[in-house]
């Protein structure tokens, strides 16, 4: 019954139905402003429990994709709007979904301004997310997977800090630089396979050697730039600075996994042997990016400055674990991106919370925070704690995992990626001294406030999240298990084709 | 059972920790500390039943981390090894629970630090019931938290938070080879249960391992990975540096985390590890060296510093010393011996040094005390229980185990059991030696603190008193009642397959036949540290003065802990910090950035500059150019098509 409704689509465009609503309602600007929140808060949640409702049908033992729906659109067969769900992408339609309405509640009242189409764009940027994690269709997905951007440069430009406009533009600028190649990428294999189907793309041996270097290289530019990789990450920091708390959350919890996912869905499968060809280049890429980004971090003194580096080191984790091609290393990388997507979102939050009060995100404007706000400080105790991979947190499991194919790949790799385990928990213990013990002097902060019960209720499930993914994964890991199983032996089946012999792992 | 042992803590931390504001201080107390001591009850009953019965066992919980080969499960462990670790964590946790009642008396936040005591229990316990190396790790981890959390516990104090930060990271450090050591180990074994692991070791003796571009062979590298965690949990030489800064915590916490229980994890780790240990002489050889030099130049610190925590402090890194090069000679039952001992009498010198403070009004300094043994006799006497065990005075549970690690570094003979062996009597002059500088500073001599502080001096109240008993007869009987079945005729039906010694390695059995020398040296140099401290302190006063004048370099170095503060600083951590502003501004600012978005920006910003300056209007300008092009288009074509 459930199984048979179109429950993709109805999760991808319900949001949209939200934001047709919002857009009817006229009147009194605080009516308005009423209404729209509301009406996001609400659509967001009934989007979430649909999406619950993808994970409930899930089926586990199977590698292929799932609640498949299909409608012919430009060429019958060749182009047409397919949506399914396999192992690796279903987490990511739920984190997207999980976190839209806690970003909606986070700027209940932050958002003074333009609060309907603030929310509109939230909404509608919902729905683009999860198309395009959901997307089977190559270029259904390159059109999810550019509109998201349009979104999220209004928020930044919009909503954001002083510097809001260089901001957008430069965020704008790098991932469009990149997409441009993907697209010429894509139009590649369109005319090489005749189908932009993805499932069809990803059968073994449909492009070249070389053509697949040239392919790899063009879909690299585009998500390198998205994850962010070394040296293409200085977009981030400065998004993250000017974005306003939700457009945070939502750029650190989803649109960085965007990156990832590609790398998952597209470069390894459809392009194996140039996967294996560049595997080291990603290495070294991520090897700097987790040291170099980790030093950077230190030397921070604004907290979304340092937590946007920081997020450039955790993904760093990512790309090595997609590239080492062993199944810790790839259900870690997949981990590792739904750990940081709940950790480095409560951690923007946290930053929100004192923004909020004290409009301040110098780390020097801060300090003793714990005698006047003690729930705040074990919330962020513990988000930083997921922050730092300690074994219990979401945060361990993921760096482990990866960490450990790792060094099955090479022991120099493996020994440079886990200094950054150390850096890491420097730089998030000293900001967390800073901020939150030592001595409340500062007169300004004499009466800040704990968490009000709306700030509880945002952080409540990604508490349960953090623990829960980090003392009893299973229920995540073993839902990607089979897709992941496959994509390996797709890859190592390629491989062995070509008479590239794999190396003994 | 097994489950309440280590969920009983957990629950009381929880409890208290959530719900401390709804039941108060006095409930917060009740509620830890009662189910602390049943824990310990439960713990004591375990002991009985699995390590003296011979009942070992494990009782899985669920998965925990399933991933291709990569099985791991919550599990709880209980043989020998892990009953007597359990022993000590419940029993000198459940004492220091109940002093903390008195001692953090005077406290705002009681709630809070009775949940951290418990949390740090539960996650000791959860260390070292692990029948995997995750599970170990979880633990690891989990203790280095509680550690950071209670460091820093008082966290109005910039000190304070500094020591918690370093201990922390210190302790990462260590992690860092703890981590490598458990990647590598799945590498070679596919698998991380110990089990498993000790079943196929024997197998894997002559793999080699390529590591950071060398072959090496493969257990040594994973066993000195491994021991590098070890290194950093338990304070040893390079690694040490976090352990007397961690005394800014209260002293009950040095009493439980940072003597008796957590600091001992590295060496719990080890003996766990014996089967993998076994097969690496390299190891063991590194672990002999590094526990020998730690037991010598902890103790040479540990005699001129003045604070009294901080005397303590160094003597625990000497006391581990001992253990570390008990379990490089492969007298593993020996080392654990210590360290069941060694968690009484320690606990209960912290302890004896925290009353101390608590009737000097918070004072630490040595320097500022004197005069006090009449006014706290019970505290007196239970700090000279503690320094007769620790200095190895016959019949005292310090004499036992340490003459044990001694015989059987001699019984190894080889250079190295020798050399640890020498350093060990060296260090036991000093550990006697400063034991009673600092009875004596602290308790005897003309009173030099104000005379406000003297008038409030006072001996502490039951609830402090009772856990100091309980321990000292610890400190007293646990050598004499443990001798024969920890490292005696008893040892191998006691530690079962617990521990595995290969033969020839056999150096505790080897103890028991070494020349009578070798037995009566320890004692003799106990008592010989013990009258020079008379001598010095109490007949002479004044004589130390004149030896610090006359070797200022020596006392100075040593009193600066041999500079290895200063050293990191500028080794690791001001680099650091260079290094991530140099990245941050020249790397990302000038050369990414300026190259990058910002340079492209402005070239294209200057080149439609250059551009607009050529729609000039003029016609005549316009009509040149298509001159020009006319002129190019012509040429291109006559050169490569007109011909």
């Amino acid at each position: 019954m459930i199984a048979d409704w179109p429950l993709l689509s109805l999760v991808t465009f319900l949001p949209l139905v939200g934001a047709a609503l919002i857009l009817l309602t006229r009147g009194d600007a605080d009516v308005v402003a009423r209404n729209a929140r509301y009406v996001a808060l609400w659509t967001s949640l009934v989007t979430f429990a649909v999406s619950l409702l993808v994970w409930g049908n899930f089926d586990n033992r199977e590698a292929g994709f799932q609640m498949v729906e299909q409608v012919d659109w430009i060429a019958s067969g060749q182009i047409g709007y397919k949506v399914g769900v396999d192992g690796i992408s279903v987490f990511f339609v739920l984190l997207s979904t999980l976190l839209t309405p806690i970003c909606i509640l986070s700027a209940w009242d932050a958002i003074k301004v333009r609060v309907k189409e603030y929310m509109i764009a939230f909404l509608v940027l919902e729905t683009l997310m999860v198309g395009m994690f959901c997307a089977l269709d190559i270029l259904v997905f390159y059109i999810f997977f550019e509109a998201v951007l349009i979104p999220m440069f209004l928020i930044i430009g919009i909503w954001g800090g002083p510097r809001r406009v260089y901001a957008a533009f430069k965020f704008f600028l790098y991932t469009l630089a990149g997409s441009v190649l993907m697209l010429v990428a894509i139009l590649t294999m369109y005319f090489q396979a005749g189908t932009t189907d993805i499932p069809t793309l990803m059968q073994i041996g449909l492009f070249g050697a070389d053509l697949q270097t040239w392919l790899w290289l063009a879909f690299f530019a585009s998500f390198a730039v998205k994850v962010p990789m070394w040296p293409v990450h200085t977009w981030l920091p400065d998004a993250h600075v000017e974005a306003p708390t939700a457009g945070s959350v939502i750029l650190a919890g989803v649109l960085l996994k965007m990156g990832g996912y590609g790398f998952l869905r597209f470069s390894i499968p459809m392009f194996p042997l140039a996967s294996a060809e560049f595997a080291p280049l990603v290495f070294a890429l991520s090897v700097v990016a987790i040291i170099y980004t980790s030093l950077v971090a230190l030397a921070q003194s604004d907290m979304k400055k340092m937590i946007a580096y920081s997020s450039v080191a955790h993904m760093g984790f990512v790309t090595i674990g997609a590239f080492t091609l062993t199944e810790q290393g790839i259900q870690g990388s997949i981990f590792q991106m739904l750990s940081h997507g709940v950790v480095s979102g409560a951690l923007f939050l946290c930053v929100g919370v004192i923004y909020d009060r004290i409009h301040s995100r110098e780390i020097s404007d801060y300090g003793g925070l714990v005698s006047r706000m003690p729930r705040y400080a074990l919330f962020f105790m513990l988000f930083m704690m997921a922050s730092v991979g300690l074994p219990g947190t979401s945060g361990f499991v993921g760096e482990f995992l990866i960490l450990m194919a790792a060094f099955e790949v090479s022991t120099w790799l493996a020994v440079l990626a886990t200094t950054g385990v150390v850096l890491g928990a420097t730089y998030m213990l000293w900001l967390y001294r800073r901020v939150i013990f030592g001595v409340l002097e500062k007169d300004n902060l004499k009466a800040i406030l704990d968490l009000s019960p709306r700030e509880i209720a945002i952080f409540a499930p990604l508490i349960v999240l953090v623990l829960w993914m980090g003392i009893y994964p299973a229920p995540f890991l073993d839902a990607m298990a089979a897709s992941v199983e496959q994509l390996i032996a797709n890859y190592q089946t390629a491989l062995a084709d070509a008479g590239v012999t794999v190396a003994e792992r | 059972m097994l489950y309440a042992i280590v969920f009983l803590p957990l629950l009381g931390a929880l409890i208290a920790g959530f719900f401390g504001r709804l039941l108060g201080d006095r409930g917060a107390q009740v509620v830890t500390c009662g189910f602390m001591l049943v824990s310990m009850v439960l713990g004591w009953i375990a002991f009985q039943d699995v390590a003296l019965a011979g009942n070992a066992r494990t009782v899985e919980l669920f998965t925990w981390l399933s991933s291709g080969d990569l099985q791991a499960s919550w599990a709880l462990k209980f043989d020998t090894l892990t009953a007597v670790m359990v022993i000590v964590v419940t029993t000198v946790s459940a004492m220091v629970h109940v002093y903390s009642i008195g001692y953090m008396s005077h406290d705002h936040s009681i709630p809070r630090f009775m949940a951290y005591l418990s949390f740090f229990t539960f996650a000791m316990l959860m260390l070292v019931t692990a029948d995997n190396l995750i599970q170990m790790f979880f633990g690891w981890e989990g203790v280095g938290v509680a550690s950071y959390l209670l460091i820093g516990f008082w966290f109005h104090k910039p000190t304070a938070n500094a020591a918690a930060i370093k201990a922390f990271l210190v302790n990462r450090v260590g992690d860092f080879g703890f981590a490598l050591g458990i990647f590598g180990t799945f590498l070679l074994f596919d698998t991380i249960h110990l089990d498993t692991i000790f079943q196929m070791v024997a197998s894997k003796q002559n793999v080699s391992i390529s590591f950071l571009g060398g072959e090496f062979h493969a257990l040594t590298v994973l066993c000195l990975l491994l021991f590098i965690g070890a290194m950093g949990k338990s304070a040893q030489l390079g690694l040490h540096t976090w352990l007397p800064d961690a005394m800014e915590g209260p002293t009950p916490v040095s009493a439980l985390i940072h003597a008796a229980t957590m600091v001992t994890a590295g060496v719990f780790m080890v003996a766990r590890l014996s089967p993998m240990m076994e097969y690496s002489e390299t190891a063991l050889a590194v672990i002999t060296i590094v526990g020998a030099a730690t037991a010598f130049f902890a103790a040479t610190i540990g005699m001129t510093q003045t604070d009294i925590k901080r005397v303590i402090a160094y003597s625990t890194c000497s006391q581990l010393g001992y253990m570390f090069f008990a379990l490089g000679v492969s007298a593993y039952s020996a080392a654990i011996f210590h360290l069941m001992t060694h968690a009484f009498f320690k606990a209960l010198l912290f302890l004896g040094a925290g009353s101390v403070i608590h009737a000097m009004s918070d004072e630490q300094d040595m320097r500022k005390m004197g005069g006090i043994y009449r006014k706290i006799p019970f505290t007196y006497a239970m700090m000279w229980i503690g320094s007769l065990a620790l200095a190895g005075v016959p019949f005292f549970a310090g004499f036992y185990s340490k003459d044990m690690i001694l015989e059987a570094a001699y019984a190894a003979q080889s250079n190295l059991g020798y050399f640890a062996f020498w350093m060990g009597i060296a260090a036991a002059l000093m550990t006697a030696f400063y034991s009673w500088r600092l009875l004596i500073v602290t308790f005897h001599g003309s009173p030099r603190a104000s005379a406000e502080v003297m008038s409030h001096v006072h001996e502490s109240p039951l609830v402090m008193t009772i856990p100091l008993l309980v321990l000292a007869v610890g400190a007293v009987f646990a050598g004499w009642l443990g001798y024969n079945t920890f490292v005696g005729d008893g040892m191998d039906a006691f530690w079962g397959s617990a521990i595995l010694v290969l033969e020839g390695h056999n150096t505790v059995k080897a103890a028991h036949h070494v020349p009578t020398w070798v037995k009566l040296l320890p004692i003799f140099v106990g008592i010989a540290g013990i009258a020079l401290a008379y001598w010095i302190y109490m007949l002479r006063p004044g004589t130390a003065d004149k030896i610090v004048a006359a070797f200022r370099p020596v006392c100075s170095f040593f009193l600066n802990k041999w500079y290895f503060d200063e050293l990191y600083d500028w080794l690791f951590v001001r680099p650091a910090l260079r290094l991530g502003r140099i990245f941050w501004k020249t790397g990302d600012g000038d050369i990414i950035d300026g190259y990058g978005p910002d340079g492209v920006s402005a070239a294209a910003r200057f080149l439609a500059g250059r551009a607009a300056v050529l729609q000039s209007g003029y016609v005549y300008h316009y009509a040149f150019a298509m001159l020009i092009g006319v002129v190019v288009i012509l040429s291109w074509y006559l050169i490569f098509h007109g011909g």
